[in-house]
């Protein structure tokens, strides 16, 4: 499954990286706490958070993620914005919770 | 060139998590008992016991300063420091016009409003355990503006740090310093950031006040002075 996959299924608005949605995904994970994040989301993971702070695209690019969803309906900052740019990080928003967002994911074949 | 023992990280009972022996009173003599030199109280976003714990300082014999400890909208704890009450308590305005909710007593404890001769002003209503709208960016903006200083709380501990919510320290977050919560974690953290890394106690207890200090080699007990030494300016320096 592609990112750009998930975006059509699921509707996602696509606020950074439009070049960079043909990336594969491997999995996913929740989390917010970027310290945990950075501890255990997988490479090629789709991550799925509700933090906004730039230092996401950093974690995002350290850990090889393929796409950030920001779940609940919440935005980005917007220096987050110019730095997913930057490093070529997809960051797509949901108005979904983490949890249903999970649900969707998993029954469209994800992490299976 | 003086050397000041300083505590910059003391709740009091206006904290919801804060001992409700934690008065301004008690506060101002238990440093004193403890050899601190300089203190600063900082409550979860206000600092309405601030100017009680000055006054008390003033007639003790103790230099207090005020400040609040700030959640952000990351949920990131920093310390915002000030000279005057005035400044603590534009801070104060600007974190409250950010924070919503109503306090719980029951649930997250009491928030006692209390004056310098141990007695209940009052209750405050807002949920100062809960997180600002501010990010922290803009929060250390507006401590800027005001004249204070910002220090990231405790990085090292695995809530509510700068570290366990953002992952690492960005490198252009104007911090004028951190605090680590060990002494052991010191040359581990400071390898890690060019920033001023001191240790305080967040005491929420009596018994834990100045159970670690930073000192400050300073000429007086002032605000201008510690900027001075965070810096490393005119021979102003601190030691950990």
């Amino acid at each position: 499954m592609l990112v750009k996959d998930i975006c059509d299924l699921f509707h996602l608005d696509i606020v950074s990286g439009k070049s960079y949605l043909d990336r594969e995904i491997t999995g996913g994970y929740c989390g917010d706490l970027l310290s945990d994040v950075m501890a255990n989301c997988c490479v090629g993971n789709v991550w799925l958070t509700i933090q906004g702070h730039q230092n996401i695209v950093a974690v995002a690019a350290l850990k090889q993620i393929a796409a950030i969803i920001i779940v609940n309906g919440r935005s980005v900052d917007a220096d987050t914005v110019a730095k997913a740019e930057e490093e070529g990080i997809a960051i797509l928003l949901s108005s979904k919770s983490a949890f249903e967002m999970s649900c969707l994911l998993g029954q469209a074949g994800l992490g299976k | 060139m003086i050397t000041l023992k300083a505590d910059f990280h003391i709740h009091t009972c206006l904290s919801p998590c804060g001992d409700l022996d934690m008065t301004p009173k008690a506060i101002v003599e238990n440093s004193l008992e403890k050899g601190l030199d300089l203190i600063a109280v900082c409550d979860h976003n206000s600092a309405e016991n601030a100017e009680a714990t000055i006054r008390m300082g003033l007639k003790k014999g103790l230099k207090v300063l005020p400040g609040l400890e700030v959640c952000s909208r990351e949920e990131v704890h920093s310390l915002a420091i000030f000279e005057s009450a005035d400044q603590a308590l534009k801070m104060q305005e600007i974190v409250y016009s950010h924070l919503k909710g109503t306090n719980r007593p029951e649930f997250f404890g009491d928030q006692v409003v209390a004056n310098e001769f141990d007695e209940v002003e009052g209750f405050n209503d807002h949920l100062l355990i809960g997180a600002s709208g501010l990010g922290l960016l803009e929060v250390i903006d507006n401590v800027h503006k005001l004249g204070g200083i910002s220090i990231a709380s405790h990085v090292d501990r695995p809530s509510f740090s700068v570290m366990s919510q953002l992952g690492f320290i960005p490198k252009d977050l104007p911090l004028d310093g951190i605090e680590i919560s060990q002494i052991t974690k010191f040359e581990e953290i400071s390898a890690m950031t060019d920033l001023p890394v001191m240790t305080f106690s967040d005491a929420h207890f009596i018994k834990d006040i100045g159970r670690v200090h930073t000192e400050f080699y300073v000429e007086t007990a002032s605000l201008g002075e510690i900027k001075m030494a965070l810096k490393g300016e005119s021979g102003r320096k601190i030691g950990v």
